[in-house]
């Protein structure tokens, strides 16, 4: 255990060595970004009145520790655009993609796993291919073709369109919220869930062919309790993992999808941190979503651990 | 990554085109929800925008979207009526002395900040001032250049003392830029806090999510009709089309043609809008083979202007000269070659004994704007008809700005915002002295003597005499090849009424804009 936290700190610090080094190699700085072309009129006292305001005047390492430095005492930077420290606003935001993220698993599976096992109940039949067709059109659709069709055609044909209202926390008005939720975890839910309908279908045909389960088959088990408990119960690791994979992938990809159904996410906190190159947002917010995936993947681990005895044991 | 995103852009609007045409075969009018419940007597108006405002502080506000709120936040001394012509603003009127050097502003009567002070005029020398002090950062700082003192005499007169006569002042004193803050306040404070003379006050922010303005009880004009204006972000134009369709938000404004194709619907009209902005191909005459006007005019010949407009931006524009302003525009044919024509290429080539080709290096920005690419490739192949052959550089908005800021191109296919007034547009470019003559690659004797006179009348007549001689002496020189002007187009919901659209871009008649 110590030692995959010590692995999990290694990583996030060479993250954060990562995207501080990427942001400069991007041309322009916050300077440029605000004014455009219009930075070209800028006298060089200007110029370096801007550059003190924005901390650019220090050396790059100078940058990092403080930047570092300032996150072990929770001060993650601070957002000249919005007005508001970077910690303000990720516990805006970042609820808002953990709750798109935890819908769009809970669809993916319930689309995922029932169709992976109808495919892999009776294989290379029009059932399996049917199964195998909608997995490969979640898995080739583009999300952002998804999305924009679907709000698109709602809205103009019945004026649905929850997200056009302004985005609505859950504690603030939870039947607007989840109304606003529907269509982006579709649209991400039918993404993944393909993935999970191919893990189902191999899983559940490996281990139909084990021993145990012809033997319980013989014993006379029920075949819905069979597949239930022997099959479906044995195939869920694989599928645990891949959910967990796939749930990390979410805090972090959901960029497209909250920029068109207008969720104020943690995705779209990084883009616009990107496009006004402030630095110390996108770090910080970039730290945040890699230390989101190494909790969840410990978080896959623990489950395992519960669903499986054997690795328990080892 | 750009270029990633700018096909998605494009693939997004061609779905949404598709869904609308699908809807308009099919004749789908399922009842519309009421727009708003709210839509009461004086109304509450959701405008649609991409984007947050970048700052709240007006004099270093660059940002459209910025500027558009802050023009409902703040005052100005002058303004600009529908028509772009200078209107009296915070300063009931103003007055040149006989020789041009003394500028005495009075000013309006009863007029308070949004905090209830009152303003006078110890804070317009306090906000002139801070703009010219080069450690405030200010854009419009050079707008200033000409003004040596600033006096208050009492508390409804203001007296600008010049070093030489400025006929642009008033013109440069309407933008947002020029915004008259209170001498109480701080950068920092009004980062947060906006406090201005404007006809709307600042009711509520949510970071990158909406911004509400509520109209000024003491507005000094005829207050607002409407009792809040909400800017929503929704970040992608064709999602900001259907919360329009589905009746969430009322007003939009749109520089694609595709997208604003999109919207039109039974209940959502759209009107197009010419903008001041130009698109142009700049040259560095100052650099290789571009320091021969020959070459530069034989780039000017053998370009067709309309064909540019026509592939790149779908015909959706009009040809243009150098100036683009209603009062001062310039005549599009008012140039060497006001038609293609290769033969007269092929001699100016000869002339600077080029016959066998130039080779010109071309910076473009990808992202920045939806047809400079499309431009580029046009241009590109226009003129490789006559042996010129354009090396594409497409760049990623940020490299671009850096390359251009830099100088740092033989040529640069361009969209620039323009001014209403001439001097404003392109002083800085195109004299000696100005701020950005570097990044314009020429200026010459006659032009910089041109522009001083420009300044020095006050005669409107004059004055359009002697901007139609530069916008003639630009083009004769092929300083820059100028394309078009496109349109900005303004989708607005059925129950909209009121709202006038501008060749800037403004959004300051959201102030006599009613919701039904």
């Amino acid at each position: 255990m110590l030692r995959r936290i010590l692995a999990a700190v290694a990583t996030l610090l060479g993250v954060a060595v990562f995207v501080f080094i990427m942001l400069r190699a991007i041309p322009g700085n916050q300077i440029t970004a605000g004014l455009g072309t219009e930075a070209a009129a800028l006298t060089p006292a200007q110029q370096q009145q801007l550059e003190a305001y924005y901390g650019l005047d220090q050396p790059l390492i100078v940058q990092f520790f403080s930047w570092l430095g300032n996150i072990f005492t929770g001060n993650l930077g601070f957002s000249a655009r919005a007005q508001q420290s970077v910690l303000e606003l990720t516990a805006q935001s970042l609820p808002v993609t953990i709750e798109l993220a935890l819908f769009s698993i809970v669809l993916a599976l319930a689309i995922g796993v029932p169709l992976g096992m109808l495919s892999a109940s009776r294989p290379d039949s029009p059932r399996d291919a049917f199964g195998q067709v909608v997995g490969l059109a979640g898995l080739s659709i583009p999300a952002f073709l998804l999305a924009t069709t679907l709000l698109a055609v709602l809205a103009s044909s019945f004026g649905f369109n929850p997200n056009g209202e302004g985005y609505a926390y859950f504690l603030d008005n939870p039947w607007l919220n989840l109304q606003q939720m529907l269509l982006p975890s579709l649209v991400l839910g039918f993404g993944i869930a393909a993935p999970i309908m191919r893990t189902t279908r191999t899983a559940v045909l490996e281990i139909r062919s084990n021993d145990f389960i012809r033997t319980a088959k013989a014993k006379g088990v029920p075949p819905r309790r069979l597949q239930a408990k022997h099959v479906l119960g044995n195939a869920l690791v694989p599928i645990v993992t891949m959910t967990g994979l796939q749930f990390g992938y979410l805090l972090g990809g959901a960029v497209v999808v909250e920029q068109i159904f207008s969720l104020p996410g943690i995705g779209r906190q990084v883009l616009l941190g990107i496009q006004q190159k402030e630095y110390a947002l996108v770090q910080s917010t970039v730290l945040i979503i890699a230390l989101s995936f190494v909790i969840v993947n410990l978080l896959t681990d623990v489950l395992y651990r519960m669903i499986d005895p054997r690795v328990r044991a080892a | 990554m750009n270029g990633g995103n700018r096909g998605a852009r494009g693939a997004l609007a061609a779905v949404g085109l598709a869904a609308a045409v699908a809807l308009t075969i099919t004749g789908c009018s399922s009842a519309k929800p009421a727009a708003t419940d709210e839509a009461a007597a004086g109304g509450a108006l959701v405008v649609g925008v991409t984007s947050d405002p970048d700052t709240l502080f007006p004099w270093k506000a660059t940002q459209f979207q910025a500027v558009n709120v802050l023009q409902n936040l703040y005052g100005t001394l002058t303004e600009f009526d529908a028509d772009l012509n200078v209107v009296p603003g915070l300063a009931e009127s103003w007055e040149a002395s006989e020789d041009g050097l003394t500028v005495t502003f009075k000013l309006r009567e009863g007029v308070t900040f949004a905090d209830g002070s009152t303003f006078g005029s110890e804070d317009v020398k306090f906000s002139l001032e801070a703009i010219q002090a080069e450690d405030t950062a200010a854009v419009s700082r050079t707008s200033l250049a000409s003004v040596a003192g600033i006096e208050a005499p009492d508390e409804q007169t203001v007296v600008l003392t010049l070093s030489a006569p400025d006929a642009a002042l008033p013109a440069n004193l309407a933008v947002i830029n020029m915004a008259m803050l209170s001498s109480d306040d701080t950068e920092a404070e009004l980062n947060t806090t906006p406090n201005g003379t404007g006809p709307f006050v600042l009711e509520d922010r949510k970071a990158s999510q909406s911004l509400t303005l509520a109209k000024n009880d003491a507005y000094w004009g005829d207050t607002a009709k409407l009792d809040t204006v909400e800017f929503r972000v929704i970040p992608d134009e064709s999602s900001i089309v259907s919360a329009m369709q589905s009746g969430n938000v009322q007003l939009a404004v749109f520089d694609d043609p595709l997208v604003a194709q999109t919207a039109e619907s039974g209940t959502v009209t759209v009107e197009k809008t010419p903008q001041l902005s130009y698109h142009a191909l700049q040259l560095n005459a100052r650099r290789g083979d571009l320091a021969d006007v020959n070459v530069r005019l034989a780039i000017q010949c053998a370009v067709d202007r309309q064909e540019v407009l026509d592939t790149a931006a779908l015909g959706e524009g009009e040809v243009t000269g150098p100036i683009t302003s209603p009062a001062y525009r310039s005549d599009a044919d008012a140039r060497p070659c006001p038609e293609r024509d290769l033969d007269k290429a092929a001699k100016y080539l000869d002339k600077a004994g080029k016959s066998d080709g130039v080779t010109i290096k071309t910076i473009v920005s990808q992202g920045e704007y939806a047809t400079s690419v499309n431009e580029a490739q046009n241009l590109k192949a226009q003129l490789a008809e006559a042996n010129i052959t354009l090396e594409l550089e497409v760049l990623e908005s940020g490299a671009f700005v850096d390359r251009w800021i830099a100088a740092d191109f033989d040529a640069a296919v361009a969209l620039n915002g323009g001014r209403p007034d001439p001097d404003g547009m392109y002083g800085r470019y195109f004299t000696s002295t100005g701020n950005l003559n570097q990044v314009a690659g020429y200026s010459s004797p006659e032009l910089d003597a041109l522009f001083a006179e420009g300044k020095q009348s006050s005669d409107p007549d004059e004055r359009k005499d002697i901007y139609a001689q530069i916008s003639e002496n630009l083009e004769d020189n092929a300083a820059w090849i100028w394309f078009f002007t496109s349109y900005s187009y303004t989708a607005a919901a059925s129950e909209v009424q009121g709202f006038t659209p501008m060749a800037n871009g403004s959004l300051q008649y959201l102030r006599t804009t009613t919701v039904n």
